[in-house]
């Protein structure tokens, strides 16, 4: 089972949901962040003074896959979230241990 | 004019017609009819006298409501808005702190001292518990309106006026020496500056003081008494943690946004009140005070659009502010066109005092409690002298030939200025003196700073044990 970890900017949020659902994904978590990676920030300004703002909004998606299912659904969010410009994302790919189904114990696979 | 000639054709009605019948009986009977037509002259009086008082009555407790709003919730959301989301409640407690504390004070001692009898510097405890203040006006201060409506609205102004002060020592003030602290301030330095220039025998009265100054609203009163009162404490104080490192930018521009218009809005009780009546001079000051907070939210926007290349909403809502801060003494003195002028140069200078001076002497004034009130309400003063007609309010009456007294510079009054100057000079006194001796002293007694652990958590869980905003439940 595999963990996949996308920063997404949080535009591309309802796309990338769509395009995992037809890809056979129903489960996932989406929380919203801050931050950036080589994209720079943007300038604000507050009472005459101008200040750099480097924590951007952003979108992170958590799945947890089978093996097989991994490069279904690393095409559908690279599809859905690519727009060619900095500021498109990252995506991480781990390892997981156990997965379980809180309502009636199933473990493994199964339980996804 | 039509209303006047309005009431001059239903007077003549009144007793105009009663009397012709009158003068027919008279001649029949003229012995039976003499008390007769006096109790009617005395009943027609009465209902004139009521209708009078009806207007400006309705008026007068409608403009002490708008200048409630002005600190609640008013001031409450724009100072709210701007401090970092963990102290929202602090702040928002401060101004709530002043409509509670000050009301009984004011009730009191606090209208007494203001408004009642003494001497040149302060009035005295005739009024004590508001004894003697019933629903009969007093003519010394409104001949028009019950003495109650007349303390009613004067409370409001002495609410709002510690309130301003909270924006100076934002997020850094404990909770009880607050409360002590702006206490004792609108006893010691908002009743005696309000005696001063509107209390009967006050040194700076336009009727009569020995420096008679113009302030029709509160320019010195409130503004530069609670912006230089601001400058002395935010200094007293010293800097929020991280401050100038550090940004500290609003948490909330949207209640700012607000806040700010319900202050527009409510300074038409502040100003257009203060003309004491529901007449012609509170339409000028209505006006007044309209035009000048438009044209200086374009004065701060441009001078900001120049500066740093976009206008932002917290330069437009403080350049309306800044506005409204200067027209205050002047509202009910200057021609519609001066209050624009008033307002544009307002909205710049405040600016510059905000972008520039403050960066450059390094204070943390934080939400701009002087550079908007005390800079403000001193460039308001001497504008006042420089554009007060008596085309508009003929402040000091007329001659011996019934000509209105100039009043300003542009009737040739040049040393209005003067005066304007003096009254300028004795709230920046009284505010300095006034606000550390304060200071020093509760600050012994209590303690006024909050410690590094509560002012990194907040004001909200450190002084109220309460989150302004839960938005997972």
């Amino acid at each position: 089972m595999l963990k996949i970890e996308a920063v997404l900017q949080p535009s591309k949020l309802d796309a990338v949901k769509d395009a995992l659902l037809e890809a056979g994904i129903e489960g996932m978590t989406i929380l919203e962040a801050r931050g950036h990676g080589r994209q720079k920030g943007h300038t604000e300004f507050y009472r005459g003074r101008e200040y750099t703002v480097d924590l951007l909004p952003k979108v992170k998606i958590e799945l947890v896959v089978t093996d097989e299912m991994k490069e279904k659904a690393l095409q559908a969010i690279i599809g859905a979230a690519r727009t060619g410009r900095i500021g498109d994302g990252k995506i991480f790919v781990s390892r997981v241990e156990e997965a379980i189904r809180i309502r009636n114990d199933e473990r493994g696979e199964t339980a996804l | 004019m039509h209303c006047r000639s309005l009431k001059l054709f239903f007077l003549f009605v009144f007793l105009g017609l009663p009397t012709l019948s009158l003068a027919q009986s008279a001649a029949s009977n003229p012995a039976s009819q003499a008390p007769a037509t006096q109790a009617q002259i005395a009943t027609l009086q009465q209902a004139v006298s009521d209708a009078r008082m009806a207007g400006d009555n309705a008026w007068m407790l409608m403009s002490a409501a708008l200048v409630l709003l002005m600190t609640g919730p008013g001031l409450a959301l724009f100072y709210g808005g701007l401090v970092r989301k963990k102290n929202i409640l602090g702040t928002m407690m401060q101004s709530f702190a002043m409509m509670g504390l000050v009301t009984i004070l004011w009730a009191v001692v606090g209208y007494s001292l203001a408004f009642g009898h003494g001497n040149a510097f302060i009035g005295g405890f005739e009024h004590l518990f508001l004894r003697g203040v019933g629903l009969t006006p007093n003519t010394d201060y409104a001949a028009t309106i019950p003495e109650q409506t007349y303390m009613i609205y004067q409370l409001m102004f002495a609410i709002i006026t510690p309130a301003l002060i909270t924006g100076a020592f934002a997020e850094r003030m404990k909770f009880s020496a607050m409360a002590v602290f702006l206490s004792l301030w609108s006893l010691l330095v908002y009743s005696p500056m309000a005696h001063m220039v509107w209390g009967v025998g006050g040194l700076l009265n336009a009727s009569g003081g020995h420096i008679p100054s113009l302030d029709f609203a509160g320019g010195t009163v409130v503004h530069i008494t609670s912006g230089v009162s601001a400058l002395v404490t935010c200094i007293y104080l010293g800097k929020r943690a991280g401050y100038p490192q550090n940004n500290f930018p609003p948490h909330s521009m949207v209640l700012s946004f607000i806040g700010a218009c319900l202050l527009w809005v409510g300074w038409f009780g502040f100003n257009a009140g203060s003309a004491l009546g529901s007449g012609p001079l509170a339409t000028s000051a209505f006006i007044n005070t309209h035009f000048a907070a438009a044209a200086a939210a374009l004065g701060w926007t441009v001078a900001e659009w120049i500066h740093n290349g976009k206008p932002t909403a917290l330069g437009a809502i403080s350049g309306a502010v800044a506005g409204l801060v200067a027209i205050t003494p002047a509202s009910g003195y200057v021609q519609p066109f001066s209050a624009l002028a008033i307002g544009l140069i307002a909205g710049a200078f405040c600016s510059f005092m905000v972008f520039e001076v403050k960066s450059r002497l390094g204070y943390d004034d934080s939400l701009d409690a002087f550079g908007v009130h005390g800079a403000g309400g001193t460039l308001g003063a001497l504008l006042t002298g420089l554009f007060a007609t008596s085309t508009i309010n003929a402040a000091f009456g007329k001659d011996a030939h019934g000509n209105a007294i100039p009043t300003g510079a542009i009737d040739g009054h040049w040393g209005q200025l003067a005066s304007q100057a003096a009254g300028v000079g004795i709230a920046w006194s009284i505010s300095i003196v006034g606000t550390l001796v304060l200071l020093f002293a509760v600050d012994k007694v209590i303690g006024l700073r909050v410690s590094p652990e509560e002012e990194s958590a907040g004001l909200d869980l450190s002084q109220h044990g309460e989150e302004g905003y839960d938005l997972n439940s």
